[in-house]
């Protein structure tokens, strides 16, 4: 490494500084409680990540098209109670397509109004957290939603499973993981998506037509968060109406920690799991070491900005920012 | 008449338009659905309307100028939380214990401050950093809350002093006194926004960036000294409000944020910065505010309210959109 200059090093801290940091916390915890690398407990940190980071692999196909999504979290509350309802109502058999078609239509709703009609999708899905958070308020009455029969229905197995030894919401979060990866970095359609984030009028010019992959990018999304509606109420059989509220935010959290820039054009769904697994092993990680579960809000903080600014800093070559 | 008069007027007009609308709605339907014998346009349900107005309408007069900067805020609703718990708990500081009800103003003063504090924080790290407003206030959103869960745990902090409460509660020409507080800093803000330097480099910023750069405004300054106006009166409606309910939960203030922008949205605020208008917001305000109260009052669950207000928003952003499309501009891409 003979021509490795200070500048380069530099690069190198900014360019994979997230990792750098996953490592040190990483280290850093276990040396502060052995309990921390335990097999037992990584499994428990990534099984109950997978929830947040199904939802966000899907954000992270509407922040890399260049739009933001803030309906997730109460649409995810949306699909819960509406599958566990139609459990007892005609049958985990049938619930969980008509789960998947209700939750998919919303999302189909929303990419209509930011794909098709253009408007801003920070309102729109602002508007929609709020109209689907009354959706669902109205759909179960205001009540909780429990399932009669906890013990005998095999629905519990997508939240509670095990398949060979792995719980079964890991094996479902790697294969998405591992099947919208594939779509992103390997698919003209990936291409598009990026194209369409990057540069939006340069990618109308070149005859990507626009509307459809912005469109197909929410469908994607909202196809996630029925996912992650389907192990969070098969884990817990039972909800309020609140469960989602708020997950939004961690979502955005994790997919920016990921590096995904909110200008669209960046960002890729290894980076993101590796920006929900931070989120969740800091949790753990200050659980064991004695610390109560708000402090993970503030180190979450300073991990995001510091995290943003490095990225930015390494693109323009500059630590402070230029604004005078 | 200028062409392009028709729609400003007219998106100028909305907001008022929809209130008057409302209005009519609401009194009509009432006399249908409603379950009490009360008017819906009753003076007492109007003045009770202002009142309940105020928390949200004080940081919307804040999130109009920093959304006209062509920034946002997302921190809001944690900034009150905080600034809730430091009114009320400096307020039992034994330090204090000999200034008796003079203890008020100082408690004031410190929730004010540190609602200033917090702002320029906000404020700091988007001049300096150049990391984006959204991004950066997500992440104080979170960690400010965290500071509120740590300062007193999972326990609600309460005190009540009933000298404040009578205060809070009092009626000065018929009016309460939050309501007092929301007119006074709405017309402040418009003073600013319209009548100084400062307001009118706000929009120039947020109308394009560059340009202001070049007519030598810095704009680093001017938007760390908006996100301490927000902090100030993100503070300054926790005073207003806990001064009277002397409790607060840490969960107090969440999804403010979202309230507060929706306000500012139905206004005509652009998200893009540059245009938006301080008596618009005051009517959006109202409008949101009216919906709520209406709709409780011809006896809709209190549920409907969310699905009505996100539709009239997406509605609303619609509208806005087919009345501003300028020529051949949206064919381009």
């Amino acid at each position: 490494m003979a021509g490795l200059t200070k500048h380069d090093i530099g690069q190198i801290f900014a360019r994979q500084g997230i990792l750098i940091a996953f490592v040190v916390f990483m280290i850093g915890f276990s040396i502060a409680n052995s309990r921390f690398i335990d097999p037992d407990n990584i499994m428990g940190v990534i099984r109950s990540s997978a929830i947040l980071g199904v939802m966000a692999l899907g954000v992270t196909f509407v922040v890399i098209s260049g739009n933001l999504d803030l309906s997730v979290g109460s649409m995810m509350s949306f699909s819960t109670i509406v599958v566990l309802d139609l459990h007892d109502k005609i049958g985990p058999f049938m619930a969980i397509p008509a789960m998947f078609v209700m939750t998919m239509a919303l999302g189909a709703f929303i990419g209509f109004l930011v794909a098709y009609l253009k408007l801003n999708s920070l309102i729109v899905t602002l508007g929609m957290l709020s109209a689907i958070h009354g959706l669902t308020l109205t759909y179960s009455g205001g009540k909780n939603m429990d399932i009669a029969d906890k013990e005998g229905t095999w629905f519990k197995i997508f939240g509670q499973g095990d398949l060979m030894g792995i719980p079964v919401p890991i094996l479902l979060f790697v294969l998405l993981a591992a099947v919208l990866g594939l779509i992103l970095a390997k698919t003209p359609f990936g291409r598009s998506v990026y194209a369409v984030g990057g540069n939006g009028v340069a990618a109308t010019f070149s005859g990507l037509r626009r509307p459809r992959v912005v469109f197909l990018c929410y469908i994607i999304s909202s196809f996630c968060v029925a996912i992650a509606g389907l192990l969070q109420a098969s884990r817990s059989l039972g909800s309020q109406n609140t469960v989602g509220q708020g997950l939004e935010l961690e979502v955005l959290a994790a997919v920016i920690l990921g590096g995904a820039s909110l200008l669209g054009g960046s960002g890729t769904v290894f980076k993101t799991v590796i920006g929900v697994l931070i989120l969740g092993f800091i949790q753990n990680g200050l659980l064991l070491v004695g610390l109560q579960f708000y402090v993970q809000y503030v180190v979450t903080w300073v991990i995001i900005i510091l995290a943003v600014w490095l990225d930015i800093a390494a693109k323009r070559g500059k630590l402070w920012s230029p604004i005078a | 008449m200028k062409a392009g008069t028709l729609s400003t007027l007219l998106s100028r007009g909305a907001i008022w338009g929809f209130i008057v609308l409302e209005l009519i709605f609401f009194t009509v339907a009432g006399e249908f659905f409603s379950l009490s014998e009360k008017a819906f346009m009753d003076v007492d349900n109007m003045l009770l309307l202002f009142k309940q107005s105020a928390p949200i309408g004080i940081i919307a007069m804040g999130m109009t100028i920093i959304m006209v900067n062509g920034n946002i805020d997302l921190s809001v609703g944690a900034i009150y939380a905080l600034c809730a718990i430091v009114l009320l708990d400096s307020m039992t500081w034994p330090m204090f214990d000999s200034l008796g009800d003079m203890v008020i103003p100082v408690s004031w003063a410190l929730a004010l401050v540190v609602g200033i504090a917090l702002g320029a924080l906000n404020g700091f790290i988007v001049w300096k950093t150049g990391v984006d407003a959204f991004i950066v206030t997500l992440g104080s959103m979170l960690g400010y809350r965290g500071l509120v869960f740590m300062y007193n745990g999972e326990q609600p902090t309460s005190h009540l002093n009933w000298t404040l409460v009578d205060f809070a509660e009092a009626q000065f020409l018929g009016l309460h006194t939050p309501t007092w507080f929301l007119l006074v800093v709405t017309a402040v803000i418009w003073w600013i926004m319209n009548k100084t330097v400062h307001g009118r480099n706000a929009y120039a910023i947020g109308d394009n960036r560059t340009a202001a750069v070049n007519a030598g405004i810095r704009v680093g300054p001017h938007m760390m000294i908006n996100f301490m106006i927000i902090g100030f009166l993100a503070a300054l409606s926790a005073v207003v409000f806990y001064s009277e309910s002397g409790s607060v939960n840490p969960n107090d203030g969440e999804l403010y944020e979202l309230w507060v922008i929706t306000a500012v949205v139905l206004g005509g605020t652009k998200l893009t910065g540059g245009a938006g208008s301080i008596i618009s917001t005051f009517g959006g305000v109202l409008a949101i505010q009216l919906l709520r109260k209406g709709l409780a009052h011809i006896g809709a669950d209190t549920e409907t309210v969310n699905l009505v207000i996100g539709l009239i928003l997406i509605a609303v952003l619609f509208l806005d959109r087919q009345l501003n499309i300028k020529g051949k501009e949206e064919l381009k891409v």
